[in-house]
């Protein structure tokens, strides 16, 4: 996995865990966290596939732009690797 | 016709809102159970917290805004166990039919509490 | 018997926030599921009785009082503090706590960094070791405004951090929980453990309060 990546801008209809505000916004992998069951299996009751997790680090600047109330300051979400995408 | 986005009534980051009220309670008894019974369901296997946050989410925004916080707990693990086959939704029905027959409050509706 | 008493509770709680009213108000639809739920699982050998008692038991144990203690030995033990920072689960649990399968990265407050958490899609909180959160922090408010505006947010907490402060939120979006630890207040050298926890707030460990002043 690249250091560098995008979280997919998708917008899916079920129960995913990559926040909205973070879609199609590129950070920094902050720490790899492992594997874990994928909770839109997981959700539904269905037999889960491990899907690796991943801490990733967005400036403020990147989600909110100009908005941002400081454009270094930080956010940190783990994403799982299928909604990521190598910039 | 109508659009949308796709952003869920939950996915709340970075939306207006007001300011926060930092308030806080002591839970009911009746509260403490209920997040007792989601707990040791995950831990029996009966379903797991992805399919309470999943019923959680499909109750829609209109149960976030009117039921409190282990409302909202019970009707989500109720919906998963419904679903896991756990109980009929005709068992429940009944039950929850005789149970407001045993006293007007929660003390008073208990099994046993009686002659506790 | 007329009733049960374990069941009512009256006067000021211990902890001075207000009881709900919800045992000895009229029974409520949901309380009526909760029961029918709860006996339901155990006739038909889910669970007993017993075993619900033992969870709420567990939970009632849970409080921030742990993790004040987590972080005093943090603030005590450089050792410690290392292994927290780098494997905070491993080093909760090498402290003698319970904490369940609980997935737990500690992050440092400095004086150049300040760290808040949240949960924005629902209302993940590090419950195995500081016990259940707070409402504020489960409220639309909180959860919608601690990504975008923090600065703001810890003000309405009545934290003014100086200007040279690099706040980092983090929003715990999957499987991991996260506990602050917060910067050791001035004036404190020397002191006993104990006598530091007490100086520990759950909001301090939320990163929406500092550690208080001796």
């Amino acid at each position: 996995m690249a250091n560098r990546v995008r979280v997919k801008a998708l917008a899916a209809p079920g129960h995913v865990r990559a926040p909205f505000y973070l879609r199609g916004r590129t950070g920094v992998i902050e720490r790899e966290l492992g594997v874990f069951g994928n909770p839109e299996q997981l959700a539904y009751g269905l037999p889960a596939e491990e899907k690796p997790l991943y801490r990733v680090r967005f400036t403020m600047a990147e989600i909110w732009g100009a908005a941002a109330e400081r454009q270094d300051d930080t956010l940190d979400a783990e994403i799982y690797g299928h909604w990521l995408e190598k910039v | 016709m109508s659009d949308t986005d796709g952003r869920r009534w939950h996915d709340m980051g970075g939306q207006p809102a007001g300011p926060v009220v930092p308030e806080d309670h002591d839970f009911a008894l009746w509260e403490k159970r209920v997040d007792a019974l989601m707990v040791l369901c995950g831990r029996k296997g009966l379903f797991n917290v992805h399919g309470l946050r999943r019923a959680l989410e499909d109750m829609g925004e209109d149960a976030f805004e009117t039921m409190s916080y282990y409302e909202r707990w019970i009707a989500a693990t109720n919906q998963n166990l419904i679903e896991t086959g756990v109980y009929t939704i005709a068992e429940l029905a009944e039950r929850m039919d005789e149970i407001a027959t045993r006293g007007p409050s929660y003390g008073e509706a208990q099994t046993g509490a009686k002659d506790g | 018997m007329p009733h049960d008493h374990h069941d009512h509770q009256h006067g000021p709680s211990p902890s001075g926030h207000p009881y709900r009213a919800d045992n000895d108000g009229p029974l409520t639809y949901w309380q009526r599921m909760e029961i029918a739920v709860r006996e339901l699982l155990v006739e038909k050998g889910h669970m007993t009785a017993a075993e619900i008692s033992a969870q709420i038991d567990a939970m009632d144990e849970r409080s921030p009082a742990r993790g004040a203690a987590v972080v005093a030995r943090a603030w005590s033990d450089p050792d410690f503090r290392a292994q927290l920072l780098e494997d905070a689960s491993a080093a909760v649990r090498g402290f003698g706590l319970d904490i369940g399968p609980l997935n737990l990265i500690a992050v440092e407050n400095t004086d150049r960094v300040h760290n808040l958490v949240v949960c924005t899609l629902c209302s993940c909180y590090p419950r195995d070791l500081l016990g259940l959160p707070p409402d504020w922090y489960k409220t639309r408010a909180y959860r919608s405004r601690a990504v975008f505006e923090p600065r703001k947010v810890l003000r309405e907490f009545g934290v003014e951090l100086p200007a040279d402060t690099t706040v980092r939120v983090h929003d715990s979006t999957a499987d991991m929980r996260y506990v602050v630890v917060p910067a050791r207040p001035p004036g404190t050298e020397g002191m006993t453990e104990e006598a530091l926890a007490r100086l520990v707030t759950r909001d301090a460990m939320i990163g929406t309060g500092l550690a208080k002043r001796p």
